[in-house]
């Protein structure tokens, strides 16, 4: 039995969905204590969901007479004294563009190990399974030291529900930090699009797709197949159809959804570091020699323009 | 400003890992390149020093090897190289912070500013620049795409999910990780590659420098392919046909919707 925290990430005042693969991660089948961490939020309307998936310890994160919320080096310090105020032997978190910086500030200042973008852990051994060389291969890192710390990549680990009765708890460390590095702005998009790593399902166009206007073929099939984002191939992104907040792939967005539609897509090795553990991909080409189809579950051939509206209807109509 | 650019000798991300024992792999089939990452860091190092004047110098630790990824960036436009060898292409994140901390130091100026790419390709670690600021007691923000130094102070932004940006100040000197979106890397051109040829590279052991490379805290224990799909199940029929199963398959067999 050992005491396993959890960094939980709100957005938009909502619980991200891909917290819960996170706290099974840590619960490991009841055998570790859960401890979950909110930096500057109130525990309340969180409290049930996160009970639902095996968090004990709720603990809601203040640095006494500080406001941690301008300050990524402030938050990271509290989030480490958190380790010592509750004897953690572990302390997970999301992948994610908050995550990844977090951990990486609180592995630095306490000199520990980190392995970030994790796709497996074992406690109990302090090991991690990541992914190397571009997802071409994965490597299993024994970490030797007394704390293991994973951002994990979201969406890898399957959530599964264990529920606990949760207590809520406030831990307000006296942490101090000279401030060298401020958030001034926070540019928020006015779109209410969903991340792409926090997608359950993406649908994602290629170079073929032609202009920005032509992705609503695809945001119409995302719409009507329930939470789902939609990206884009680095091709189209040079070519100036989508955002680079849309790209997948090795110099995009790093993705693990249950499913992966990618419409004109030739099948790139670079693209497929982005997205290789997705649990089913889906190819839509319509060349049948297309390289993509030798590495995908389920192929169709054909045009992108004529499959993806079919498919929107036939959604509609089951 | 005095630059220094932290950049990694990597195989290139088209090659094939062929993978020898448990954790080893065959190196000597994959072309190496600079981690295409770095490449944001120096073009943004040589932009600057084109602008306000000063000095790019980029620095690795790799195998005797990597001084053609030196080179590469030199071409680029950075003045000079600076290598630490080091026999392990997986080396300790922290060690590597420790190393390029002690080559910085040792080369004798005072850093204005230390660039880094967000990540390398191939070990992936996404932490040697926040090791390294941690050493240097420097602030450090990574997954920038924006950048601008004036006053004594780093004005950057960074992506913060589906569109959004944040913006943040750091106190020079610092460090800071760059990404795509940043610029886009210049492509040397033939007389930059012979230029580069003559610019002076500093070689030294990172024993030398007084780096023990035995402390890591992480072990490779195993590296193994990832296995890759044996090819699809294609689904025959008309346009129509075709998606009917397709939804019946994701829902009933993969159950995924
Ligand atoms: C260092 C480096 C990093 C990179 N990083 C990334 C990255 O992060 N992400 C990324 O995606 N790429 C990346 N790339 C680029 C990558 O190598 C490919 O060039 C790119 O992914 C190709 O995009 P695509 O599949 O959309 O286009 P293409 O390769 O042009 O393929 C288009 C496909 O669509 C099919 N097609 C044509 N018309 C239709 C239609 N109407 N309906 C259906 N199918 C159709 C064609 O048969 C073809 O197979 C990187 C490259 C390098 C060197
Ligand atoms: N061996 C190395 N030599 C020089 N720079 C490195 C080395 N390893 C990492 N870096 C720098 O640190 C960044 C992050 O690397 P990593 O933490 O391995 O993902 C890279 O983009 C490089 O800029």
């Amino acid at each position: 039995m050992a005491n396993i925290g959890v960094l939980i990430e709100i957005e938009g005042g909502e619980l991200k969905g891909t917290n819960f693969g996170v706290l099974t991660a840590a619960h490991e089948q009841g055998k570790n204590d859960v401890y979950a961490f909110l930096l500057g939020e109130k525990a309340d309307p969180f409290k049930d969901a996160l009970a639902a998936y095996g968090a004990e310890k709720i603990v809601e994160v203040s640095a006494a007479g500080a406001d941690l919320s301008k300050n990524p080096d402030l938050q990271a310090k509290a989030l480490a004294a958190a380790i010592d105020e509750y004897s953690l032997t572990g302390m997970l978190g999301l992948a994610s563009a908050v995550g990844r910086d977090l951990f990486a500030r609180m592995a630095a200042d306490l000199n520990l190990p980190l392995v970030s973008d994790g796709v497996a852990v074992d406690l109990d051994r302090k090991t991690v399974r990541k992914s190397h060389f571009s997802g071409k291969t994965f490597a299993t890192i024994q970490i030797e030291a007394g704390v293991l710390l994973c951002a994990i990549r979201p969406n890898a680990i399957e959530a599964k529900e264990a529920p606990v009765e949760a207590e809520v708890v406030s831990f307000s460390p006296s942490v101090s930090d000279p401030g060298r590095v401020r958030v001034v702005e926070a540019k928020m998009s006015a779109s209410d699009k969903m991340d792409l790593t926090e997608a359950p399902i993406i649908i994602t166009g290629g170079r073929p797709i032609g202009s920005a206007e032509n992705y609503k073929v695809l945001e119409e099939c995302a719409r009507a197949l329930g939470p789902a984002a939609v990206g884009a191939s680095r091709a189209a992104v040079d070519a100036g159809y989508a955002p680079h907040s849309m790209q997948v792939g090795q110099t995009g967005k790093t993705v693990s959804p249950k499913l992966y539609i990618g419409c004109g897509l030739s099948g790139s090795v670079q693209h497929f570091a982005g997205m290789k553990t997705s649990k089913v991909i889906v190819a839509i080409n319509t060349d049948k020699d297309a390289p993509i189809f030798e590495k995908c579950d389920y192929g169709i051939i054909g045009d992108l323009f004529e499959v993806m509206p079919a498919l929107t209807k036939a959604l509609k109509e089951s | 400003m005095q630059i220094y650019v932290c950049v990694k000798h990597v195989p290139d991300t088209a090659a094939n890992i062929k993978i020898v024992g448990e954790t080893g792999y065959n190196d000597s089939a994959c072309k190496f390149i600079a981690n295409p990452y770095d490449e944001y860091a120096i073009e943004a190092a040589v932009q600057l020093v084109e602008k306000q004047g000063g000095e790019a110098v980029v620095v690795t630790v790799g195998p005797e090897s990597a001084v053609g990824t030196l080179r590469s960036a030199m071409a680029m436009g950075a003045a000079r190289g600076i290598l630490v060898k080091v026999d392990s292409q997986f080396l300790d994140s922290d060690i590597t912070a420790q190393a390029l901390k002690a080559a910085i130091e040792a080369d004798g100026k005072k850093a204005d500013l230390i660039l880094t790419g967000k990540g390398s390709v191939d070990t992936e670690g996404f932490q040697t620049m926040y090791r390294l600021a941690g050493a240097m007691g420097l602030p450090v923000v990574n997954e920038i795409v924006k950048l601008d130094v004036n006053g004594g102070k780093a004005t950057v932004e960074r992506e913060i999910g589906a569109g959004s940006r944040e913006v943040l100040e750091a106190n020079l000197p610092c460090v800071l990780g760059a990404t795509k979106g940043l610029n886009e890397p210049r492509y040397p051109k033939f007389p930059d590659i012979m230029k580069a040829k003559k610019k002076p590279v500093d070689q030294k052991a990172i024993s030398d420098l007084g780096v023990d490379p035995s402390g890591a805290k992480t072990r490779l224990l195993k590296l193994e392919a990832v296995p890759e799909r044996s090819g699809a199940k294609m689904i025959e029929g008309a346009p129509r046909e075709q998606v009917v199963e397709l939804v019946r398959i994701l829902r009933e067999e993969e159950k995924v919707l």
